[in-house]
């Protein structure tokens, strides 16, 4: 085979080769919008965070604005620090507030950012203390039995009276 | 009074043939590739001799590694589909199908294929070179075999197999949207968020691509390994090329299991 037409089809490989990796970082795996921006990490102390992982989205209003980039249990607190590392791009106020929410129908867990209305922004290393963990369904059920139980023996007692 | 070092190689030869002789075959393949790596300047200096074979490894390799993967791929969007509609759950068929393939299924089919395809072909290409003694007349004319005919196939495969592992997830990703948005009515919009929100760059791209190039090695050097020791008669290149597709397969799978413990593991937490 002629030497030309060796390296015109080489040549051809080698570029779909290339494509198809730019295709798997562009299109499949998003990385305009995961990677590298500057991000800037605050902290938020949990009673409960439930199923959330790291690398779970952080959303404000829907829109995802951050990540989850640490989970640790404080043995001094007795409570989770999450670490979110989140868009230089989005400034919160101090006294914004973070809950644990569940989104899908597969129950993946995210944090969700409610912005107040402080003047002062949220800084590298700040803590938010408005935090509001994620829902049990065990605890819930159980606080229902119990209040339901409790109603009854209410409606018991005023009955015997 | 016996050395320490020969108790124990007598003690690994009483374990008898099969264990002794799979730690020489061991030793002689490591000797193999550093004889390799010293004897790959050439390939650096004659690039036209690695292009060329990345023409049979590579090129050729396509449309075995793009049929393949269409149906793979559409196999996947199927059945992922049929399964996660029981749970409601149709939607994320794209982000189940791209993380199968681009961890898993991409780089260890991709590099099956491959060995069956060009590993035994260069298997049974060196082993022939060395039965008609064309390896020993490139000796006599002072010509490096292992530079001249080795070392530029090991490369052109190592280069190639991670390029037709790109290939390969793509083509598996293009064929189970297909079926899924095609032909099953799953939200093209959700089909590609599901994927990218699911997909992370550096741990799932990155590391499948790192996959590849490992096997891509193991490939190579087994398929030339077993051309250049080959028996030099036909039922000696006949047993080659056997033993390559089979070494190939057994190592890219053993090969897996530990990539895939060292790379992703504990990052579900």
């Amino acid at each position: 085979m002629k030497r030309q037409t060796l390296d015109l089809w080489v040549g051809l490989f080698v570029a779909l080769g290339i494509v198809a990796t730019a295709f798997l970082s562009l299109q499949v795996a998003n990385i305009t919008t995961l990677g590298g921006g500057p991000v800037y990490t605050v902290y938020g102390e949990f009673e409960n965070v439930g199923g959330l992982k790291v690398r779970a989205p952080v959303k404000s209003a829907g829109v995802t604005v951050g990540r989850v980039s640490d989970i640790r249990y404080d043995g001094d607190l007795h409570k989770a620090v999450v670490a979110v590392a989140l868009d230089t791009n989005y400034q919160f106020s101090t006294d914004s507030s973070m809950s644990i929410l569940t989104s899908g129908i597969l129950g993946e867990q995210y944090i969700g950012i409610q912005g107040g209305s402080d003047t002062e922004m949220l800084q590298e290393d700040d803590v938010i203390w408005l935090t509001s963990s994620a829902l049990v369904l065990e605890n819930m059920i159980g606080q229902f039995l119990f209040s339901k139980a409790a109603e009854e023996s209410d409606s018991g007692s005023t009955k015997q009276e | 009074m016996k050395s320490l070092s020969s108790v124990i190689a007598g003690f690994l030869r009483g374990l008898g043939a099969p264990v002794s002789g799979a730690l020489i075959g061991l030793g002689q393949i490591t000797r193999f590739l550093f004889a390799l790596l010293a004897a790959s300047g050439t390939c650096l200096r004659r690039p036209g001799l690695v292009v060329r074979e990345m023409y049979f490894i590579g090129v050729l390799s396509l449309v075995i590694i793009l049929v393949s993967a269409l149906f793979v791929g559409m196999v996947l969007g199927l059945q992922m589909y049929e399964t996660l509609q029981r749970f409601g759950s149709g939607d994320v068929v794209g982000m189940v199908v791209a993380l199968a393939l681009v961890r898993e299924l991409g780089p260890v089919l991709a590099a099956l294929l491959i060995a069956s395809r060009a590993g035994s072909a260069l298997t049974a290409e060196i082993g022939l070179m060395r039965a008609t003694e064309q390896l020993s007349a490139m000796e006599m004319m002072a010509i490096q075999p292992l530079s001249r005919v080795v070392a530029p196939r090991f490369w052109a495969g190592f280069l190639s197999v991670p390029l037709l592992t790109s290939v390969f997830n793509v083509v598996g990703i293009y064929g189970s949207y297909l079926v899924a948005v095609e032909g099953l009515g799953v939200d093209a919009g959700t089909f590609w968020s599901q994927m990218q929100n699911a997909v992370d760059f550096r741990i799932d791209v990155v590391n499948g691509i790192i996959k590849s190039f490992f096997f891509g090695a193991a490939i190579m050097l087994i398929a030339v390994y077993q051309g250049y020791q080959a028996a030099p008669t036909a039922a000696g290149v006949a047993m080659a090329t056997t033993q390559t597709v089979v070494r190939s397969a057994l190592v890219i799978l053993g090969m897996d299991f530990m990539l895939t413990a060292f790379m992703f593991t504990g990052l579900g937490s």
